[in-house]
């Protein structure tokens, strides 16, 4: 008998060979709760991962959503993010647990995803800075954890905290996507600009929503001599 | 959180690390302190009474509180607040102070930004009131009490059944003096009205009252009534996204949740639904209960169905009890038919409806009158309503535990929007409508257990004027439990003499 890492109720894992000769890790989500996750497969948007099948028709022009074509369109902000790959659907359930873990502190949290997370990502290349995206020291006091940075530990590779936040975090849900974009100054900015030069990047983050974020980060990384960013989230 | 320990006027005192300016003391996790003796009162101190009104008789977080770290602080050098570890460890793991949680799997360490600990424990099973680590200190009040109003005059004229009454008697009688007490009282029986002259005489007498539920409907419902009822006296209601939680109140309607928030604060603890509280009457309740009340108080259990083990207690006279057999308006309470459905989830599985259940069905929507009919699980929820959407064509709806609309759609419910509700054992309890007959589809499956059918089987004739609504379990096999809240039902209406 196990009990699910999230709504701590008992339930026996299904049988199977690769479970027990190790193959496999046992699950540490019930399946009631893994049923409630959606994971994104099949067709994505070649930049920011969402996945097509839950996104209309209309907003996407081949293989890139209509944001992430506005984004590439502006001036400032082409190719500055190479590519982003999330691996759940953003849905109720998902930004319940988010939401337990970030506002209720619930660190563990975290954990079930460690396994997905790092087999998805195994293949990321060895050289690359492992970077999360930071919280400002307030914010980071606050919560007592960088969600970000504990979700990179699951990657099993060196993680490298070389982004500081200088202003304190707005709720970016309150501002109108004009506003987001057109955020003079960057929040972010890099710790030793010597370790990333001439480097691979990827960032790494809880969310993917407007994707902002991720791409003032990238934006600063680049400016101070990274090859090329991309990032990888939990959700999208 | 970090403190570092200094001295201060000769005495040795801790404050938080943030609020000393001074590199050469050594800040360490709160936990980590070495034990020193609380600051005596200083009486000629200006203590803050709003600080005093939110932390009397409560424990919480400094993350709770709209108070600066400072101004606590000073309120704790003074000697009016005390600081106490949240998480201990014991001889095989750790214990959580405020919800007395001790089993190892709901604990789990963290990297700790705060405390600069790697591994910082934290409780989970109470994580959504706020983590409480340890490196988190619980503040308390231990300043000057709270002054209450002399006078709490009970408004209200209301007559009680002679169930009723001699309930009533019964927890007046224990006010004042220590112990407990159950009010078995049958669904219907008015049981809140059987409260007020007890919390009369314990507001009088200065005691501090909770009432304990484990629904916030039934904190929503309750506060107005109570407010209404002591007009001169300090209500709040206490339960999630409740806006009364630092106000002053003598008597407090909580949600079992909002209980881990007090320490030590209650004279009379009264746990409604004693039964239905998420663990029942277990450990859980227990310990919060336990840490609530004052070290002298008085327990006044209230259900319908109480659980084994309380029924026992009350019989072996461990614990005194009184019943109130009767309904508020005298009559008895309706006894459920038992009906042959067949095999009901082969039927639902083809697609077909068990004859009886068919017929009873269209009689019932002829009729005009609203029915509850209750199902074992959301997947024969859902095929259910499919089938008898077919049959009959009067509105049918249905609700479940993760429904969004559930609030809405009882009321629409109520308002005779709907005339058929199905729903799961969910609505077993408190929803009460008049004019209503109920059905238990597939009663013979597990989740009806007695006091689930007692309950059930309690939504009908609840109005003076219908006071004999249908009560039909229709079953593939009579179960132990039909026939066990067959028999609970009918000795009820015995003992009330009906
Ligand atoms: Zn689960
Ligand atoms: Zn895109
Ligand atoms: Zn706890
Ligand atoms: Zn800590």
């Amino acid at each position: 008998m196990s009990y699910c890492l999230y709504c701590h109720e008992p339930y026996s894992e299904a049988w199977s060979w690769e479970a027990l000769i190790g193959l496999k890790q046992s699950p540490l989500l019930c399946q009631d709760c893994e049923g409630k996750l959606v994971r994104i497969k099949g067709e994505i948007c070649r930049i920011c991962g969402r996945d097509f099948s839950v996104f209309p028709e209309q907003y996407r022009q081949d293989d890139c959503c209509f944001d992430c074509i506005r984004w590439e369109e502006n001036d400032t902000w082409t190719g500055i993010l190479q590519q982003n790959r999330s691996l759940y659907v953003y849905n109720d359930y998902m930004k319940e647990m988010i939401a337990k873990l970030k506002y209720r502190g619930d660190a563990e949290v975290v954990k079930a995803f460690y396994p997905v997370v790092s087999s998805e990502f195994k293949r990321i290349s060895r050289d690359a800075l492992l970077v999360p995206i930071s919280l400002s020291e307030e914010r980071h006091y606050e919560r007592g954890f960088n969600q970000a940075e504990l979700l990179a530990g699951g990657l099993k590779k060196q993680v490298e905290s070389l982004l500081k936040r200088k202003t304190h975090e707005e709720k970016q849900s309150k501002k109108t996507r004009v506003e987001r974009l057109s955020q003079k100054e960057n929040p972010f900015e890099v710790v030793d600009s010597l370790k990333v030069k001439g480097q691979e990047v990827i960032l790494v983050d809880d969310v993917y929503t407007t994707g902002s974020t991720l791409r003032y980060a990238a934006k600063v990384l680049i400016e101070a001599g990274a090859k090329e960013v991309s990032s990888i989230t939990l959700a999208r | 959180m970090r403190f570092v320990s200094l001295f201060l006027n000769n005495r040795l005192t801790i404050a938080p690390e943030t609020l000393v300016n001074d590199s050469s003391l050594k800040a360490v996790p709160f936990f980590e302190l070495p034990m020193v003796e609380q600051p005596p009162l200083n009486q000629t101190f200006r203590y803050d009474e709003k600080l005093q009104q939110i932390l009397y008789g409560k424990q919480l977080l400094f993350d709770e509180l709209s108070f600066t770290v400072d101004q606590i602080q000073l309120h704790y050098e003074n000697g009016y607040v005390k600081y106490s570890i949240g998480i201990s460890k014991t001889s095989n793991g750790y214990v959580c102070s405020r919800c007395g949680n001790e089993k190892s799997r709901l604990f789990a360490v963290f990297s700790c930004f705060r405390c600069k600990s790697d591994s910082c424990a934290y409780c989970r099973n109470c994580i959504m009131m706020g983590r409480v680590s340890e490196c988190t200190p619980m503040i308390s009040w231990c300043g000057p009490k709270v002054r209450w109003p002399l006078e709490n005059n009970l408004l209200w004229n209301g007559e009680l059944s002679s169930g009723q009454q001699l309930a009533s008697q019964k927890f007046v009688e224990g006010i004042g003096s220590e112990g407990e007490l159950l009010i078995w009282a049958v669904c219907g029986a008015g049981k809140t009205e059987v409260l007020f002259k007890g919390i009369e005489k314990a507001l009088n007498l200065g005691l501090r009252v909770c009432i304990a539920t484990p629904r916030t409907d039934v904190v929503l419902e309750l506060a107005p009534r109570l407010k209404a009822v002591f007009p001169n006296s300090m209500v709040a209601s206490y339960y999630g996204g409740s806006e009364e939680r630092e106000t002053k109140a003598q008597l407090v309607i909580s949600t079992t949740h909002q209980m881990y928030r007090f320490k030590q604060a209650f004279n009379i603890m009264i746990v409604d639904e004693v039964d239905a509280f998420p663990y029942s009457y277990d450990q859980t309740l227990q310990h919060s209960v336990s840490l609530a009340v004052t070290p002298k108080h008085f327990l006044l259990y209230l259900s319908a169905t109480p659980s084994k083990t309380m029924k026992k207690a009350a019989m072996n006279e461990r614990l005194p009890c009184v019943k109130i057999p009767k309904r508020f308006h005298g009559f008895p309470l309706p006894v459920p038919k038992m009906v042959w459905g067949g095999e009901w989830k082969k039927r639902l599985e083809r697609g077909k409806l068990p004859a009886t259940f068919l017929k009873w069905l269209k009689a019932q929507a002829e009729s005009g009158r609203r029915a509850m009919i209750f199902v074992s699980s959301v997947s024969v929820l859902e095929k259910l309503i499919e089938l008898i959407r077919k049959e009959v064509d009067v509105p049918v709806d249905s609700v479940h535990s993760e429904d969004p609309l559930r609030k809405e759609k009882v009321i629409q419910f109520r308002n005779e929007d709907i005339q058929l509700l199905l729903t799961t054992t969910i609505l077993e309890r408190g929803v009460t409508v008049p004019f209503l007959d109920v059905a238990v589809f597939g009663a013979d499956h597990d989740v009806f257990t007695e006091s689930a059918l007692v309950q059930i089987a309690g939504r009908s004739g609840r109005s003076k004027d219908d006071h004999d609504g249908k009560v039909l379990l229709f079953h593939y096999g009579k179960s132990l439990s039909m026939i066990q809240a067959i028999n609970h039902i009918k000795n009820m209406n015995k003992e009330a003499g009906l």
